[in-house]
């Protein structure tokens, strides 16, 4: 089928939050590959210590848009985003802007694991010491065992800990990889399709730690998969060609989708 | 002349054989080709290659042993008080003979016996070509028509020509590893006779190098004295200083190429950077010789340093100003190689661009840089014209980088240049020193190799 998106305009079933729950805020996001128009006008809104689900189909552009939230669209040059994204009421796109600074707040975790060539406790004290977040070797330590720890992978390295990332297990080294994400105490969390490089197992316990990550972090995970969005996410935005087509909470777009297309994508009917 | 005759009539005979296998494939199809197992190219082709490959093998093989044969008939047939000439005499007397049957200019005046072996020598060559000719032909039908009747429509014509192909490519790529084995034998031999004469531990450990020998008892000269120390420290001392210039400026370059410069950019100064790379090195030589070496002197005497005006330091500059687009584009194409997911998890992390240069990517990327700066030492060390022409010819043992040292390259070229007695351990010296800095960049580049490729193995 081939949909006809003239209808789509305005974004439904997209309700703002309330003031004060909103982490995140987007305001007329377009993006653009020199000429592509990748990302159309999407204005949507993120829930604080929630977990948000990107979903739609390859090349819509739910990538794209996880990546300008913190800005590292910057690395490629044909880029350009305009609109606004507001962290904390503050336009991430103004001038005054520090990137460095933003990223260390904005965490990100990619499709396939990339931990460092070095050593697991060298992986994870990376961005403490490119911020100088540890006075000493045993904040640095404290700060290195409580990321691993929470990122659930401490019990399985702690013997060790000094041997490269690189020879952990697929799913060991995406729990590395937040737990890399997580040691720069981050407020938001992005996961680009976390678990496409994973056995079910391994995704399992990636989910399991989403959900306890949600307690102290905002996240938002691009998926492919509608049962993991179902699973582990309370709001759920649907993209398609560029537009955000709905946004929602999950349980609503999985039961009762306000846009048929919105409902053909999670019935398997295209996609 | 002959020779060409011969390859135009074995590739006239594989055009025929091209032709009539093809021909017999479709006639035996009876209109029907996809009847056949093959296209009726590929029985063309099979027979094409059984007409040519073994009609070109015979002919290599006669062609190497030819002239010795011939030689050595013509030598049994001379008279008995020539024939127990020494050898080097011997090979003048030959060399008479055939220069005679050819009409060439003679050293003396022809005698009797010299003018019948010329005859002698010139009727054997056209035996010799006449069979030659003969056999080819002869070789070349038979296995051409040997193979013309093998063709049936069942017949894998296909995976024959296949096989043959694979052939033909093993034995063009073990050309060069024979040559490599001929090159490594001919400096083995004759570094034997040198050893012969001069112990290997006085040659390897000595501290002083002075080759000069008297030729004549009566002459004046030092006795020679073969300890290769000096020149050691030399080449190190020259490769050091070369190395100090090109390791940085070429890995930083490298850097700047992958990282910092637009697509534009890199697409310009790449080029230019690897023009450096296709000048001459004697045109580097004679710029580290006419220009830095009397700059060097020059800026040296200014603030009162004794410096020599052949100089380490001049060839080690100009050495290391050459090395540079090694080390860059090598460099390069290994930080390149690091996946973009590790820049990506840098700055995700809040790493600015040097940060996640110096503490990621150089770190990932450090087995290859370091076997691109090994590759560029072993060019440094086998570096010829350079020193030859700025370092000097004095074998100094010395570590100070303003006086003049000299290196392995630099002292073969002068013991080999001009009249030579092959017996001498003067002449002999060259080929040992040619032994030991083979040995040497040998163990660098396996080295080299072996770290690159564990690099590899990495990522993939």
């Amino acid at each position: 089928m081939n949909p006809n998106f003239d209808d789509i305009g305005e974004t439904i079933g997209a309700p703002l939050l309330e003031n004060g729950s909103a982490k995140i805020n987007c305001n007329d996001v377009n993006v653009f590959y020199d000429d592509k128009h990748a990302i159309r006008k999407v204005s949507v809104d993120i829930g604080k210590n929630e977990v948000t689900a990107f979903i739609g189909p390859s090349g819509c552009g739910k990538s794209t848009f996880l990546r300008c939230i913190n800005r590292m669209n910057d690395t490629i040059t044909s880029c350009r985003v305009t609109g606004e994204v507001n962290i904390d009421n503050i336009n991430i796109y103004n001038n005054e802007l520090d990137v460095v600074l933003l990223r260390a707040r904005v965490g990100m975790v990619f499709q396939k694991p990339n931990p460092f060539p070095k050593s697991i406790y060298e992986n994870v004290a990376y961005g403490p010491k490119i911020h100088g977040l540890a006075q000493n070797k045993a904040e640095l330590d404290e700060i290195v065992y409580t990321s691993l720890e929470k990122a659930g992978l401490l019990e399985e390295v702690k013997d060790r800990i000094n041997q490269p990332g690189t020879g952990l297990s697929g799913g060991q080294q995406q729990r590395l990889c937040i737990a890399r994400a997580i040691a720069v105490h981050p407020e938001v969390i992005l996961m680009d399709e976390p678990c496409s490089a994973l056995d079910p197992i391994a995704t399992a316990k990636i989910e399991e730690l989403i959900d306890e990550l949600k307690q102290n972090y905002t996240i938002i995970i691009v998926t492919h998969s509608m049962q993991q969005a179902a699973r582990v996410s309370q709001r759920t935005a649907f993209f398609h060609l560029g537009y955000l087509v709905e946004c929602d909470d999950t349980k609503r777009i999985f039961t009762t989708p306000d846009h048929k297309l919105t409902q053909d994508y999670i019935t398997g009917r295209y996609g | 002349m002959q020779t060409f005759i011969l390859t135009f009539v074995i590739l006239f005979l594989t055009l025929i054989g091209f032709i009539l296998g093809k021909r017999r494939s479709v006639k035996i199809s009876n209109g029907g080709v996809n009847k056949l197992h093959s296209l009726p190219g590929y029985y063309g082709l099979y027979v094409a290659m059984w007409c040519s490959i073994p009609a070109v093998i015979f002919l290599a093989l006669w062609l190497s042993f030819e002239n010795s044969i011939i030689t050595t008939l013509i030598v049994s047939d001379l008279p008995d008080e020539m024939k127990d000439l020494p050898p080097d005499r011997m090979s003048l007397i030959v060399n008479d003979i055939k220069n005679l049957a050819e009409g060439n200019i003679v050293s003396k005046e022809p005698d009797e016996a010299l003018k019948k072996a010329a005859l002698h020598y010139s009727r054997l060559k056209e035996v010799a070509y006449a069979s030659l000719f003969t056999l080819i032909m002869i070789i070349s039908t038979v296995f051409g028509i040997f193979t013309y009747r093998k063709i049936q429509s069942n017949f894998r014509a296909r995976n024959k020509v296949e096989k043959i192909m694979e052939i033909i490519l093993i034995a063009s790529s073990t050309v060069a590893i024979f040559t490599t084995i001929g090159i490594v034998l001919s400096v083995l031999f004759e570094s034997i006779r040198f050893f012969r004469q001069i112990p290997v531990f006085e040659f390897l450990l000595g501290l002083k190098w002075s080759p000069q020998m008297a030729i004549r008892p009566d002459q004046v000269g030092a006795s020679g004295s073969f300890g290769i120390i000096p020149l050691v420290t030399g080449t190190m001392l020259i490769s050091f200083i070369a190395m100090v210039v090109a390791v940085p400026i070429g890995l930083m370059s490298a850097i700047y190429m992958s990282e910092y410069a637009s697509y534009r950019t890199r697409a310009i100064v790449k080029p230019l950077l690897e023009i450096l790379a296709g000048i001459p090195t004697v045109v580097y030589g004679f710029f580290a010789a006419l220009t830095v070496a009397p700059f060097i002197r020059d800026t040296g005497a200014l603030v009162g340093l004794d410096v020599s005006s052949e100089s380490a330091l001049a060839a080690g500059l100009v050495m290391g100003v050459m090395i540079i687009p090694f080390v860059s584009s090598l460099s390069d194409d290994v930080i390149n190689a690091v996946p973009q997911s590790m820049r990506d998890g840098s700055y995700a992390i809040g790493a600015t661009q040097s940060e996640t240069i110096i503490r990621v990517l150089l770190q990932a990327a450090l087995p290859g840089i370091v076997g691109s700066v090994l590759l560029a030492v072993s060019r440094a060390i086998g570096e010829t014209m350079i020193v030859v022409m700025a370092a000097g010819l004095t074998a100094n043992l010395t570590g100070n980088p303003f006086e003049a040292v000299t290196t392995f390259t630099v002292q073969i070229v002068t013991l080999l240049i001009g009249d030579q007695e092959f017996d001498s351990p003067k002449t002999l010296a060259a080929f040992a020193l040619g032994l030991i800095l083979f040995i040497m960049t040998l163990c660098l580049n396996i080295v080299a190799l072996y770290v690159v490729r564990k690099y590899r193995e990495q990522y993939e």
